[in-house]
């Protein structure tokens, strides 16, 4: 016999102002298995909270409905509530008379009419509800992080700090990312490498800390706290046991012609190279597109000159697998391609440059050692314009419908460091607007331009024309003097827009994660759990996520540690129990269940049952694995049988609740 | 502020005005700039602020070459070229009859008025 | 009863993740819709077993609704694909039953989208109330 108790709640007068609550409980009270019926001002409070548990004490109550905010927001806490006063906490029910009724009604009598109506649907359900306890699966202490940037180097560092593994998987042959490449920083202009490159050495020195570079995720399995992940170590040639970095093989490589990736193909290097020199870890890797040995069979200079024997022509790709309990993705971002913008003539002239190639043209382990010269004729440059905007906040098909962020900030940089740098050289800056949201940038922005004479200019450039004398003619709308200014430059740089890395994509399909149109991860709330993706035990670090600057990646990363710290701290880690099961008499083996299920938590297994006429047949029948199914209940609706249904949102449980909204 | 216009502009070209981020990349791009009292961002904020009175009396409609220069190149995808037209098409019609016929045209044209210009219109009233 | 008086039963059935967060987005904002939209919330959209459509219109419903994540936002990454797939074939079955095609509907809404959730509801019901009550399929015997 069930004996159901109501608790409605007036949330002040949220809730009370258009129901009326006495007319609610007292409805409420006549229903069937109602034994008890409440009303209360604020039911969360603890007075309210009491109030139920005594309730449930006194009347030995079966099952509880309270009628109040949405079920998103304190279903949890009620459901303590009754696990306090001996009750469990699954047969609790919420009915939604905040956000469904009292809120968007406005007139008394229809709103107390639906909140009895609600009311009623939850008894009808509660009345059906079956005890249910959480079952728990131990957490593999050990944490992988996808991406070796800032990001990814921050996480790592605070998980190992506390004291678990951390590997870190990198695709390019060395830890670093974008910081490596960036010549200086703002808003204080310190050096990136001169900060970035104790944190890469703390990462190699980390006993905790194992890094996979020039290593790539292959495939994800299992669920939070239990993740079997294989990890692709690509063919490097180079054994990284024995290699120790001394770069003698590079110098003596005879493929000289080999675009540099670190210098963004703005110079050229050995086929077997270090990105630079302070890579993590230190050694050497093969570009087999490049390599003679590799693709004729003829060279073997580095062999040769290897006093480590290091070299491994025959090496293959290896695929390792590990277990996780947490995965952090910090996989970045890459400027946008160009190749949608004519009217910039980036492809047409060498002198039309990225901001981000910029930061290579002017960093002293660049491919001028600091010196900025153009890139065409490697002259001094007398004038340079400055485009933001290039492809942010454009909703056109090349460009992307977000603002990037970070290059109002850099630009002002590049302006600041080329004046400082070279005072005789012109600098204009057109822009849309200078957002510059954060600490000490508007001040940097304005020093730039009080300080060091940088020409910002209102209006977007319309064309770059390449003149034959090698100058680019610079067309654009001043829109403050309403006039049109031509400039004659010798450099141009854009600020191109940054999109997530293409890794990204694959990578959230593996990982179940969501994305944005964008290609953004989605973090779980955009608010109040910033560094989390909705998937359980996947977690976001660094511009995966949105774009970011330095400040904001590492805070971000740190964030994201605590978390997984938070997760791997556990030792065991309760499941929903809401997920489905099936009825081994009905299920007739058809593997219709199995085929629908996201998480391949559907196996079937072969099971004794003994038959009406006392023989034994084995049957095949299906099993959920209760700690992987995430309990959407696709399968219980693919089922023929009916044998497959979902705890706490049976087929029951939701035909009763239409029942009682048809009434 | 004329809103019957504002609206029989922003029907006739089919522009949103309300998608222009300022940016003025349309001006920039503009090789008929320098000829024009009102440039291509201005048709596009003006026809938001419903100042069209001043933009049909204005040269600036017929120094328009139509080359889409602007439309190609707007990030935010406003097509200022067409507000252009329109105006120009409003300019036209407060003129009186609804259509150009060809008999009109000469007096009409004189030896400023851009060649491109010419087919534009004809591309417009041909429908 | 006359048709002023015709008042509406609804059934909406809304995935957890993100149409019921859309709905109580639009409670936060205040949207108005009318209050003949009852909301059932299931974990996802392919929950709703094509049985729960049949049995609201046996017990006298005059529409229903289901609801949504966008698609390829599911949380469950292929629920809301699976419910396209089944209300289709349900709801082409249900027409040829003579429950009109506008008495069913599936609609997208995320948990951002509280305006779109009340516009949907506002002309669904505003859809259903002129269609008027449903009589094809309801059992009779479920009258008291």
């Amino acid at each position: 016999m069930q004996k159901i108790g109501v608790f409605v709640c007036h949330c002040g007068t949220n809730i009370a102002g258009t129901v009326d609550v006495k007319a609610v409980a007292e409805a409420l009270g006549k229903e069937p298995g109602v034994v008890f019926s409440a009303e209360y001002p604020y039911m969360c409070s603890e007075a309210g909270q009491n109030l139920i548990k005594n309730a449930i004490k006194d009347y030995g109550l079966t099952g509880i409905v309270v009628c109040s905010c949405s079920p998103r927001m304190h279903e949890a806490t009620f459901r303590k509530t009754a696990a306090a006063a001996g009750l469990n906490s699954y047969m609790v029910e919420i009915a939604n008379i905040r956000e469904q009724c009292s809120w968007i009604h406005k007139d008394i009598k229809v709103a107390t009419e639906k909140a009895i109506v609600l009311g009623r649907t939850a008894i009808a359900k509660v009345a059906l509800n079956t005890p249910l306890t959480a079952s728990s699966s131990p957490v593999v202490k050990r944490a992988l992080v996808i991406g070796g940037g800032i990001a990814g180097i921050q996480t790592a560092l605070d998980i190992a700090d506390a004291g678990y593994e951390v590997d870190i998987v990198e695709k390019e042959p060395t830890i670093g990312g974008k910081m490596a490449q960036i010549d200086k920083t703002f808003p204080t202009l310190d050096c990136a490498a001169c900060i970035l490159t104790p944190k890469m050495v703390d990462c190699a020195q980390n006993e905790k800390i194992h890094i996979y570079s020039y290593s790539e995720v292959e495939s994800v399995k299992g669920f939070v706290g239990n993740f079997t992940v294989s990890i692709k170590k690509k063919a490097r040639y180079v054994d990284e046991t024995k290699c120790t970095g001394c770069g003698l093989c590079t110098e003596k490589c005879p493929m000289k012609k080999t675009p540099n990736l670190f210098n963004l193909g703005l110079d050229n290097r050995s086929a077997i190279y270090i990105p630079f020199a302070q890579a993590i870890p230190k050694v050497a890797t093969i570009d087999a597109d490049y390599c003679n040995m590799l693709k004729n069979g003829k060279c073997g200079v580095c062999s040769k000159v290897c006093a480590a024997g290091a070299i491994d022509y025959k090496q293959k790709d290896q695929i390792i697998e590990e277990k996780y309990g947490a995965i952090v993705v910090a996989t970045g971002f890459n400027p946008i391609k160009l190749d949608g913008y004519d009217e910039f003539a980036y492809n047409e002239s060498p002198d039309v440059v990225t901001s981000l190639e910029l930061e290579r043209l002017m960093n002293a382990a660049g491919p001028n050692g600091g010196t900025l010269l153009r890139p065409s004729d490697k002259t001094h440059p007398k004038t340079i314009v400055f485009v933001q905007c290039v492809g942010s906040r454009d909703t056109t098909d090349c460009g992307k419908p977000y603002c990037s962020k970070i290059c109002c900030m850099y630009t002002a940089k590049h302006a600041m460091l080329i004046r400082d740098k070279y005072p005789d050289t012109e600098v204009y800056v057109f822009y849309i607007d200078v957002r510059t949201p954060g600490k000490n940038f508007d001040e940097f922005y304005r020093r730039a331009v009080e300080e060091y004479g940088v020409h910002y200019i209102k209006g977007m450039v319309g064309k770059v024309m390449p003149q034959p004398d090698g100058k680019l003619l610079v067309r654009a709308a001043d829109l403050i003097m309403n006039e049109q200014v031509m400039i004659n430059a010798d450099m141009v740089v854009l600020a191109a827009a940054i999109e997530p890395d293409k890794t990204a994509r694959p990578l959230a399909t593996m990982l179940t994660a969501s994305m944005d149109t964008n290609d953004f991860f989605t973090e779980a709330h955009p608010k109040l759990r910033p560094v989390e993706s909705p998937t359980a035990g996947i977690f976001l670090s660094g511009v995966c996520q949105g774009p970011k600057d330095i400040p904001e990646t590492v805070a971000q990363a740190s964030a994201a540690a605590a978390k997984v710290i938070g997760l791997l701290a556990k030792d065991k880690l309760l499941s929903n129990p809401c997920v489905a099961h099936s009825d081994e008499n009905l299920c007739n083996g058809c593997s219709s269940c199995e085929r629908v299920c996201p998480y391949g938590a559907i196996s079937y297994v072969d099971k004794e049952f003994r038959m009406p006429d006392r023989t034994t047949k084995i049957r095949r029948v299906a099993s959920v694995n209760a700690a992987v199914c995430q309990g959407c209940g696709a399968c219980t609706v693919a089922c023929p049988s009916g044998a497959m249904d979902l705890s706490g949102f049976s087929n029951k449980q939701i035909m009763a609740e239409v029942d009682a909204i048809c009434r | 502020m004329n809103n019957n216009l504002k609206e029989e502009i922003i029907r006739t070209s089919g522009v949103n005005v309300l998608k222009c981020m300022r940016c003025g990349k349309c001006s920039g791009t503009c090789p008929s700039y320098g000829e024009m009292e009102y440039h291509p961002h201005q048709f596009v904020y003006m026809v938001e602020k419903g100042e069209i009175d001043k933009l049909m009396d204005s040269p600036s409609i017929y120094k328009c070459l139509s080359c889409f220069a602007c439309v190609e190149r707007c990030p935010r995808g406003v097509e200022p070229a067409k507000i252009v037209e329109a105006v120009r098409l409003a300019a036209t019609r407060r003129q009186g009859g609804n259509h150009l016929t060809a008999e009109e045209i000469p007096c009409i044209v004189d030896d400023d008025t851009p060649g491109q210009l010419l087919v534009s219109a004809f591309r417009k009233y041909k429908k | 009863m006359s048709m002023n008086e015709f008042k509406p039963k609804i059934v909406a059935f809304c995935c957890n993740w993100c149409s019921y967060a859309g709905a109580d987005l639009a409670g936060t904002n205040r949207l108005n819709y009318p209050a003949d939209v009852k909301i059932i919330r299931v974990p996802c959209s392919c929950r709703v077993n094509p049985l729960f459509i049949l049995r609201a219109f046996q017990r006298g419903a005059d529409g229903v609704i289901l609801c949504g994540c966008h698609p390829g936002d599911c949380h469950y990454t292929t629920g809301n694909y699976y419910a396209r797939r089944r209300m289709t074939l349900l709801f082409s079955m249900l027409d040829y039953l003579g429950i009109e095609k506008e008495r069913t509907r599936v609609e997208w809404v995320s948990a951002a989208e509280g305006a779109k959730f009340a516009t949907v509801m506002n002309d669904f019901v505003k859809t259903v109330t002129e269609l008027g009550e449903n009589k094809r399929l309801e059992d009779l015997r479920c009258k008291k």
